[in-house]
């Protein structure tokens, strides 16, 4: 197996051209365990840790463009007040030594339906930005997962970055496993809050992550937006239903469909609680300054 | 509450400096372990870390189905890869290709069936464990795919195809006392599983082989039992004892899982075949398959009771599934079936234990061995019956609790301290935790940093159980360890030296040691030697027997060294003892430096020392003086659910226990801590879970392990009773914790659900 350390993300690109087979690696968190297993054997690496401009994020044109190599440990501690939910998710992958390797980019290469990431980047409707010899391109997030452990991604290109909004309303991220720590999802949900929109998606209970469409329009239609009150029980049930519907879980050794299809009502319920209460608490006030 | 004792002195000159527990680094202390610099640094050389020049490395290639005939095998394509030095089949065996710790029925390679997924078929010695890995997969191996057998219940029963020829049951133990028509006013019943729980030692299986002049070999490999290892080795490389001599490598952990053989014979038979150093670390799936499991259980249980919840009756059938090879089944099942009514008092016991072949993995030792499968069922009843008696928990025990002099099932009396009810008062009087108040911290909540729940649907649930467990090995097995000592100047100070064969596995039993010598012979510089097979057998690493048996040999043997030492100072008025490097008497303090006394000389011991015989239980009834101790545990835990999502959090898991003599109390703390730990996982998350035989979850990703979130600092109380027949009065502290724990983190599930919950691991569906 070859080991390609490209120090640019043009050598980076011109490796990925030549040797499409190469797997590329940040942290090495997923790729890792799959070679120790002897689960999958790529006749080479690309390592893109060397590949400075990969790991730094940035703000323009209100987005914030975050490196695919800025591990989850500094989105934590960088952009935990810009990018809430992302943050929320990021705290609950594996243990401090995963999160300090571990990245953005490596979580969509993957692209499991597990992946902590991917219903926040879905609810807050971000878009993966991808580059080839040929160019660069940003594809939405729910055009991204193709399949399980599969995404849009052509044989040469690469992740460069994520780009998504800050919060301006609330962002909310939960997560259901049977651990208190260190645990993949049994099933996971994200929902996000701003004037007029509302991003709804879950993970680890369909073969990809998925925004829940109708969710998202029944909130946009039946919250409150104009009246900072709390949301009728009525509304949440009516929620909770329509995320559980979106589901299209499987049993597995972590839970039973329809156990996640229950999880996913509980945790809609209560984190779009949390988001409402965030929102018109704080997010909606500061809309309205 | 452990504590030491300040001897009041008078005059300094002629009283000695210390007693004699209270020598520096002695018992009653907690010394730094030796092994405890280096661990905690990530210096520490385990097994997985030997290496030797020009070495090779062994692979192993398993079965991927849990019944098969053999058809056909072919290792031609596998001896043609490059760097390949050998491709070996049951073929290669030189001796008897059956091995086992009870009875010699495993294959150390298959012949012409598989009975397990992930049993040995062949195996590769290469330059690189890649070429090895890649070797093995041009190995053909035809199978014919049978009907696997699952079913353990119908196995105790006789039904289904035979897994071995002699029948499924590999051992029932009837135990009968009383009358066994007996009745009562209140009667419970329950059927209750555990799953499979894994040992889940971070240290995979490995070791090094290394072949030596005299055709013979040399062993470094973690294990629990050096010489039954060698005993089986020699059996199937047919070598006599001499040839094979073992060394204990850097062990990651055992927990009994290292009881049975792994890479041993494995290793030896490719060295001794390439002439070369052979290295074999298993991976952590390979792991999953490579040591036995803790028995999953049915166990169905009846208990009767007058109306104010004393015990008249107590009706068992418990059935062990032990997979496709006996291992120590035989040993579980006479633990879970002795065992089978707790630690209380019943006059009228009717207990029926199978242990089973199926094609499921193969089970054996775990910490508990038997003893926790038999608590959660008899524990769960005992809240039952407090329910149906409308009593408190810690009440309806308290009532049933048995105490020193009560008559066991097996007719045995206990003749040494037996707190049950003190324990559970104890617990019970602990300060209760806080409940939640303020902003909440998700860390403390179901959930953890998931961000489930921020206190929506949490309630908090309190259950109590304690548990028994017998302590060595029993049942007239001849339970002996062989130590060494010796003593002599080292640079103008006294050193002793003590060898025995006794592994440590991480428990600290070579701390232990050290203290022992220090305090019987008063010297401060103690080494522990490597432990090998050049001295006798020190029995296993196991049934939380070493500091009960290799201490008591240790002490023994130092006590014939300070005897020796002693008779060279003649004939004095006085009592002599040693202490501080000197000899002191009673009469007259300090007569002389030990380094004095011995000039140039060196004294050393060698004993051979037994704890008191037990007895054989008697085939039909049960009965019979089988155990050696009992010990006893009690915890109180506390649990917050997510009633919605059926998430636990564990917020207080407090525990009595009585250790007869803490030699090191900061260890015994460490064991009470593990112990209950490792029942918190079987209570709420550990299980290695099959289908058809096959094992779905072999990874610590889907085999989940509590974390730091997952376990809640514990209150502790450790009570020093000392039993007057073991050395130092110790009682066996590592299994106790672990059996009590797992009962009652599941009754405050069920304090807070209402939810039955007759099975464990409790999963969220379940609660739901």
């Amino acid at each position: 197996m070859d080991f390609l350390r490209p120090t640019t993300l043009d050598e980076a690109l011109a490796l990925k051209a030549e040797r499409p087979g190469a797997v590329p690696i940040a942290g090495g968190t997923d790729v890792m365990v799959e070679l120790n297993f002897d689960h999958r054997r790529p006749e080479a690496l690309l390592d893109l840790t060397g590949v400075a401009e990969l790991a730094e994020w940035s703000t323009s044109d209100g987005q914030v463009r975050l490196g695919a190599g800025v591990p989850y440990t500094r989105v934590i501690t960088e952009l935990g007040d810009v990018l809430p939910g992302l943050a929320m998710a990021s705290r609950t992958v594996g243990s401090p030594q995963i999160r300090n390797r571990g990245t953005v980019g490596g979580n969509l290469g993957a692209a499991s339906p597990a992946g902590d990431t991917h219903p926040v980047l879905l609810a807050t409707g971000a878009r993966v930005e991808v580059a080839s010899v040929r160019g660069g391109r940003t594809i939405a997030a729910e055009a991204f997962y193709t399949g399980v452990k599969r995404n849009a991604l052509e044989p040469d290109e690469l992740i460069t970055a994520v780009h998504l909004p800050p919060a301006s309303g609330a962002e909310q991220f939960a997560k259901v496993g049977t651990r208190n720590a260190m645990v993949i999802a049994v099933c996971s949900f994200a929902v996000v809050l701003r004037p007029g929109y509302a991003g709804v998606a879950l993970g680890s209970a369909a073969p990809v992550p998925r925004r829940a469409a109708e969710a998202e329009r029944f909130l946009v239609a039946e919250l409150p937006w104009q009246t900072p009150v709390p949301l009728a029980d009525s509304l949440k049930r009516a929620f909770a239903e329509l995320v559980a519907g979106a589901a299209d879980p499987i049993d597995d050794v972590r839970g039973s469909a329809a156990y996640r299809r229950h999880a996913l009502g509980v945790l809609a319920r209560r984190a779009l609680t949390w988001a409402w209460d965030d929102y018109r608490n704080n997010g909606g006030e500061r809309q309205c300054a | 509450m452990t504590s030491a004792t300040s001897p009041t002195s008078t005059t300094p000159v002629t009283t000695p400096a210390r007693t004699s527990e209270e020598a520096a680094g002695g018992i009653g202390s907690s010394p730094v372990r030796p092994d405890g610099t280096t661990k905690v640094r990530g210096e520490f050389a385990y097994s997985s870390d030997l290496w030797h020049e020009d070495m090779l490395w062994g692979a192993t290639l398993r079965s991927p189905h849990p019944s098969a005939r053999i058809t056909g095998l072919d290792i031609a394509g596998a001896l043609a890869v490059p760097g390949v030095y050998a491709v070996l089949t049951h073929a290669d065996v030189p001796g008897v290709n059956r091995y086992g710790l009870e009875q010699p029925d495993q294959p150390v390679l298959a012949e012409d069936v598989v009975r397990y997924q992930g049993e040995p078929v062949a195996l590769v010695a290469a330059d690189h464990p890649e070429t090895a890995r890649r070797a093995m997969e041009r190995i053909r191996v035809d199978y014919e795919e049978l009907e696997p057998v699952t079913d353990a219940q119908a196995a105790a029963e006789g039904k289904g195809p035979a897994v071995h020829p002699g029948g499924n049951v590999v051992r029932h133990v009837p135990i009968r006392r009383g009358d066994p028509r007996a009745t009562a006013d209140v009667v419970v019943t329950g059927t209750y599983e555990v799953g499979m729980q894994d040992q889940a030692f971070l240290g995979p299986e490995s070791g090094l082989a290394v072949p030596a002049e005299d055709g013979g070999i040399d062993l470094y490999v973690a294990t629990q039992w050096l010489h039954v290892d060698q005993q089986q080795i020699v059996a199937a490389l047919g070598l006599p004892p001499e040839k094979v001599r073992l060394t204990l490598g850097g062990v990651g952990g055992a927990f009994g899982g290292r009881e049975d053989l792994s890479i041993q014979v494995h290793a030896c038979l490719l060295a001794l075949h390439t002439g070369k150093p052979v290295k074999m670390v298993y991976n952590r799936e390979e792991s999953f398959y490579g040591h036995v499991h803790r028995h999953p259980a049915v166990l169905h249980y009846e208990h009767g009771a007058d109306r104010d919840g004393r015990l008249v009756y107590v009706r068992a059938r418990i059935v062990l599934d032990g997979g496709a090879y006996a291992s120590t089944t035989g040993a579980v099942a006479g633990n879970a079936a002795t065992l089978g009514v707790g630690p209380y008092d019943v006059p009228n016991v009717s207990v029926d234990c199978w242990g089973v072949y199926t094609n499921n993995p193969p089970c054996g030792a775990m910490r508990g061995f038997g003893a926790v499968q038999a608590a959660f069922a008899y524990e769960s009843q005992m809240d039952k019956l407090a329910q149906a008696c409308g009593l408190d928990p810690v009440e309806v025990r308290t009532r049933n609790a048995m105490s020193e002099g009560t008559v066991m099932p097996t007719g045995q009396v206990v003749d040494s301290a037996a707190p049950v009810a003190e324990l559970l008062r104890r617990v019970r009087d602990m300060p209760l935790p806080a409940g939640p108040s303020g902003e909440p911290d998700l860390r403390r909540l179901p959930g953890g940093v998931s961000n489930t729940t921020h206190g929506e649907g949490v309630v908090r649930g309190v259950g109590y159980a304690v548990g028994i467990k017998n302590i060595c090995f029993s049942e007239g097995f001849d339970d002996y360890s062989t130590a060494r000592v010796r003593l002599q100047a080292v640079g103008g100070e006294p050193a002793a030296t003590v060898q025995t064969a006794a592994c440590e596995v991480g428990q600290g039993l070579v701390t232990v040691l050290q203290q022992i010598v220090r305090t019987e012979l008063g010297v401060e510089q103690v080494t522990v030697e490597p432990m090998d097979t050049s001295i006798g057998s020190a029995g296993s690493s196991s049934a939380s027997r070493q500091t009960y048996v290799t201490g008591g040999a240790v002490r023994a043997a130092a006590l014939a060294v300070r005897k020796g030492l002693l008779g060279r100072v003649g004939h004095v008025p006085g009592e002599l003892s040693v202490s501080g490097g000197k000899v002191v008497s009673t009469r007259d303090g300090v007569l002389a430096d030990i380094v004095d006394v011995l000039g140039d000389d060196v004294l050393e011991e060698t004993v051979e020392w037994r704890h008191r015989p037990t007895e054989s239980l008697d085939p039909e009834t049960g009965q019979g003086t089988a155990h050696v101790q009992y010990a006893f545990a009690a915890h109180r835990a506390v649990v917050d659910v997510d009633t919605e999502l059926g998430l636990v959090k564990v917020v207080a898991l407090d525990c009595a226990q009585d250790v007869g003599k803490a030699l090191n109390p900061q260890a015994v703390l460490g064991q009470i801590q593990g112990g209950s730990a490792q029942g918190l996982g079987l209570a709420v998350m550990e299980e290695i879970q099959t289908d058809g035989g096959l094992i779905r979850n072999p990874s610590f990703t889907d085999y989940l392990i509590p974390t730091v979130l997952d376990m809640p600092p514990m209150n502790i109380d450790v009570l020093e009773l000392a039993d007057p027949h073991a050395p130092y009065g110790v009682r066996g502290v590592g299994e106790p914790p672990t059996i009590s724990s797992t009962p009652a983190i599941v009754a405050a599930i069920r304090a807070a659900t209402g939810k039955p919950l007759t099975r464990v691991p409790v999963r969220p569906e379940h609660i739901i």
